[in-house]
């Protein structure tokens, strides 16, 4: 089973600003967008469990270390968005595996431990990313655990920057 | 600190201290009403809001502190193919659109509907007016087949067939005959998969989405059985990707007919494949050679079947009395060493196969919309270099229309992005002008006098609303308005 229904029942916690436009588009995700997030707000109701969280660091093509308190439960896509992690486009599909802009690459002891094996449906979409990897992943399906504090993955450079526009 | 453009860009380098100043300043810092004649910013049009036009948007609007995007639409409703492309049973692939609204009520951001560029202003004017003008308006044409016959009723470019499901106004009214058996369709691409879907798809799964409801009503009456895809490769070279096949290969009450000499020997040279490809390949071989037996059991009470078939390509329609009858094929064989660049060479043999109705699906193609774009007509794009056009300084072109017509939209996006990342580039390198352009105001003063009627983003989510109460009644998700004038009636209802 993908992942996608699991997070029907794991996320619906959060609500969108514009959920005017949700009957436009599948409803069951995080629906939080990335790219904007200085002025999202959230209109739970529900009481809010305070969640164990670990820390956890996303590095880009050149290096750059971004760091990320991520809540055990969350998805790493759940985990970018609430940090505001500065990757272009990622999660346009706001975790319905149909896009791979998710797409993470993990080191190899810490893709051996990932609990859950990926889906085939994960790895179809997979096959459409860019600069994919043994070790690759994408970041709405893996599910921060307790122990993945100190977790490093690495934001892949897209075909585009990787290089400079001159 | 001074926050001119050119520090703001070199200030890209630190995304961390940009991320705290873009905090602080907000997307609110300015907004259209201090927008004077000739004011300080850069102005930027976008002709086209699909993908490329606002992902572009979006990297420009990110990366530039005070610079005007306005977004030209040739229909009063935005996000191109998305709306009007994707397939109506993918929703989640329009979750992009959430986006795209995110960018379009940024303040520095204006969409402008119903307005065909080339035709109610032109480029040259656009070019006056803005500090640069991006095209990123697609490809609203396709390819043709050359072949006898190609003219006759029921032959259809699977580009109108999905603007007709789709609900696109030009395509409203195409005329397609679906009592009859068998369709061809001619292409290996995830268009040739998306027509073959909705064809096969059962209806009442496809009644509970956006599909508009002409269409199924027809495909409700629908005598179709068989969907034969034609590809002039071999199955090395299938341009449609994995998860489509998939969802092809587990269509309810439908059966995948693969024939076995396609695909024998092929386990020898999966190791050698890079891996997207393998696991294609891999996937069409074990359909053929080692289906499970839930996939089994599914296809043994199949009502429909779709077929693939390979090293054929169309040599004439067949017809009898005006009506379709069939499509001849030249028999391949495929030349070439390495299996990505192989070509096919037709041999003297030939089959006929008997339809009633086939879709050309080989593939989109651009249009020239105004004679001062610079235009490639034998590749059907635009002549540019990163995106900037050549020849033309200030004018840029992103996505489909630069790049041409093939790319998911993650593709589309890294385009969109780097368009954006060079034109931001040649602002901060004084290339093209920042200052003095009146932009917004400019285009509006001239669209105001030719009577044009522009249709706002505000006016939009009007559109939108009236869609959504309109699908609700038919438990779909919307449902589209399929007519310009009636997008228009309901805008001047509301005023
Ligand atoms: C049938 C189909 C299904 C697809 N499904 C998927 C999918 O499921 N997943 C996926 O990832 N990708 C899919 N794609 C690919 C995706 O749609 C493209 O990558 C993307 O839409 C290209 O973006 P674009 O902005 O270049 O062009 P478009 O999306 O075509 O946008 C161009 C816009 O310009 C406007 N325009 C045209 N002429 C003018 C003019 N003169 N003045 C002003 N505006 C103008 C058009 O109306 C349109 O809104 C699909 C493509 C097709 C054809
Ligand atoms: N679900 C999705 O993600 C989705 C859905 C729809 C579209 N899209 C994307 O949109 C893009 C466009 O799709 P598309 O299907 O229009 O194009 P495409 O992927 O380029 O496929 C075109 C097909 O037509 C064939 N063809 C081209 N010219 C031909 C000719 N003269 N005679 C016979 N066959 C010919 C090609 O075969 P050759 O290889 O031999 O040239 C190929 O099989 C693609 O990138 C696609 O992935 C994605
Ligand atoms: S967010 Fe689209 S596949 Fe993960």
């Amino acid at each position: 089973m993908s992942r996608v229904s699991t997070l029907r029942v794991l996320i619906p916690k959060f609500a969108l600003n514009f959920a005017r436009y949700e009957s436009t588009t599948v409803q069951f995700t995080s629906k939080k967008v990335v790219t904007c997030c200085v002025n999202r707000k959230f209109s739970s109701t529900s009481p809010k469990l305070k969640k164990e969280t670990v820390t956890v660091y996303f590095v880009d093509f050149q290096g750059n270390k971004q760091t990320a308190k991520a809540k055990v439960g969350d998805s790493l896509l759940d985990v970018v968005v609430e940090n505001e992690i500065d990757i272009d486009g990622f999660g346009a599909c706001e975790g319905t595996l149909a896009c791979s802009t998710c797409h993470l690459i993990f080191k190899k002891k810490d893709f051996d431990k990932l609990p859950e094996k990926p889906t085939d449906e994960e790895l179809d979409m997979l096959d459409l990313a860019y600069g994919l990897k043994e070790t690759s992943r994408l970041g709405c399906q893996i599910i921060v655990t307790k122990d993945m504090d100190g977790l490093e993955v690495e934001i892949p450079g897209g075909v585009a920057d990787a290089r400079e526009p001159s | 600190m001074n926050l001119s453009p050119q520090n703001w860009l070199r200030m890209q380098h630190y995304p961390h201290f940009l991320r705290k100043v873009l905090r602080q300043l907000g997307n609110k810092s300015q907004s259209r009403s201090s927008s004077t004649h000739k004011d300080g910013n850069p102005h930027i049009c976008i002709v086209g809001s699909g993908p490329a036009g606002f992902y572009t948007a979006q990297q420009l609007l990110k990366g530039h502190p005070s610079l005007r995007v306005d977004i030209f639409e040739r229909l009063p409703v935005p996000f191109g193919l998305v709306r009007y492309g994707v397939a109506p049973d993918h929703p989640e692939v329009k979750n992009v659109i959430n986006t795209f609204t995110q960018t379009a009520n940024n303040d520095r951001c204006s969409f402008l509907g119903n307005v065909q560029v080339g035709k109610d202003i032109t480029v040259t004017e656009l070019l006056k007016i803005y500090s640069a003008v991006v095209l990123a308006y697609g490809a609203a044409a396709d390819k043709l087949l050359g072949i006898p016959g190609e003219n006759l009723p029921n032959i259809l470019p699977a580009r109108t067939f999905v603007g007709w499901y789709n609900g696109l106004p030009e395509d409203k009214d195409l005329k397609v005959n679906l009592d009859t058996e068998t369709a061809v369709i001619v292409g290996h691409g995830n268009v040739a998969l998306d027509v073959a879907r909705i064809l096969l798809t059962p209806v009442d799964i496809l009644a509970k989405t956006d599909i508009s409801d002409y269409a199924l009503e027809a495909l409700r009456k629908s005598s179709l059985k068989r969907v034969v895809l034609v590809g002039r490769r071999g199955p090395l070279q299938v341009a449609f990707t994995i998860k489509e096949l998939r969802e092809m290969i587990k269509l309810p009450e439908c059966r995948p007919v693969f024939h076995k000499e396609d695909f024998k020997d092929l386990e020898k040279i999966f190791p050698d494949l890079p891996r997207p490809r393998k696991r294609l390949t891999e996937l069409m071989h074990k359909t053929c050679f080692g289906p499970t037996a839930d996939d089994v059991k599914l296809w043994n009470e199949a009502k429909k079947e779709w077929e693939l078939k390979f090293r054929l390509t169309p040599m004439e329609v067949l017809s009898s009395a005006g009506q379709l009858t069939g499509l001849r094929c030249a028999v391949n064989k495929l030349e070439g060493s390495n299996f990505e660049n192989q070509k096919a060479v037709s041999t003297d043999e030939h089959i006929d196969l008997p339809c009633g109705l086939i879709f050309r699906s080989i593939g989109y193609r651009s249009l020239q919309i105004d004679p001062a774009i610079p235009f490639d007509k034998k590749q059907g794009v635009i002549p540019n270099e990163k995106g900037r056009v050549t020849g033309v300084p200030g004018l840029y072109c992103s996505g489909w229309v630069g790049r041409g017509p093939v790319g998911v939209i993650l593709s589309t996006m890294t385009d969109g992005f780097d368009v954006g990342k060079v034109i931001l580039k040649d602002l901060a390198e004084d290339h093209i002008p920042n200052l003095g352009r009146p932009g917004f105001q400019g285009a509006m003063k001239i669209l105001e006098e030719r009577g044009v009627k522009m249709v706002s983003f505000s006016d939009w989510k009007k559109i939108d609303e009236h869609e959504v109460q309109m699908g609700e009644k038919f438990g779909k998700p919307r449902e589209k308005i399929a007519d310009v004038q009636n997008m228009i009636k309901i805008l001047t209802h509301e005023k």
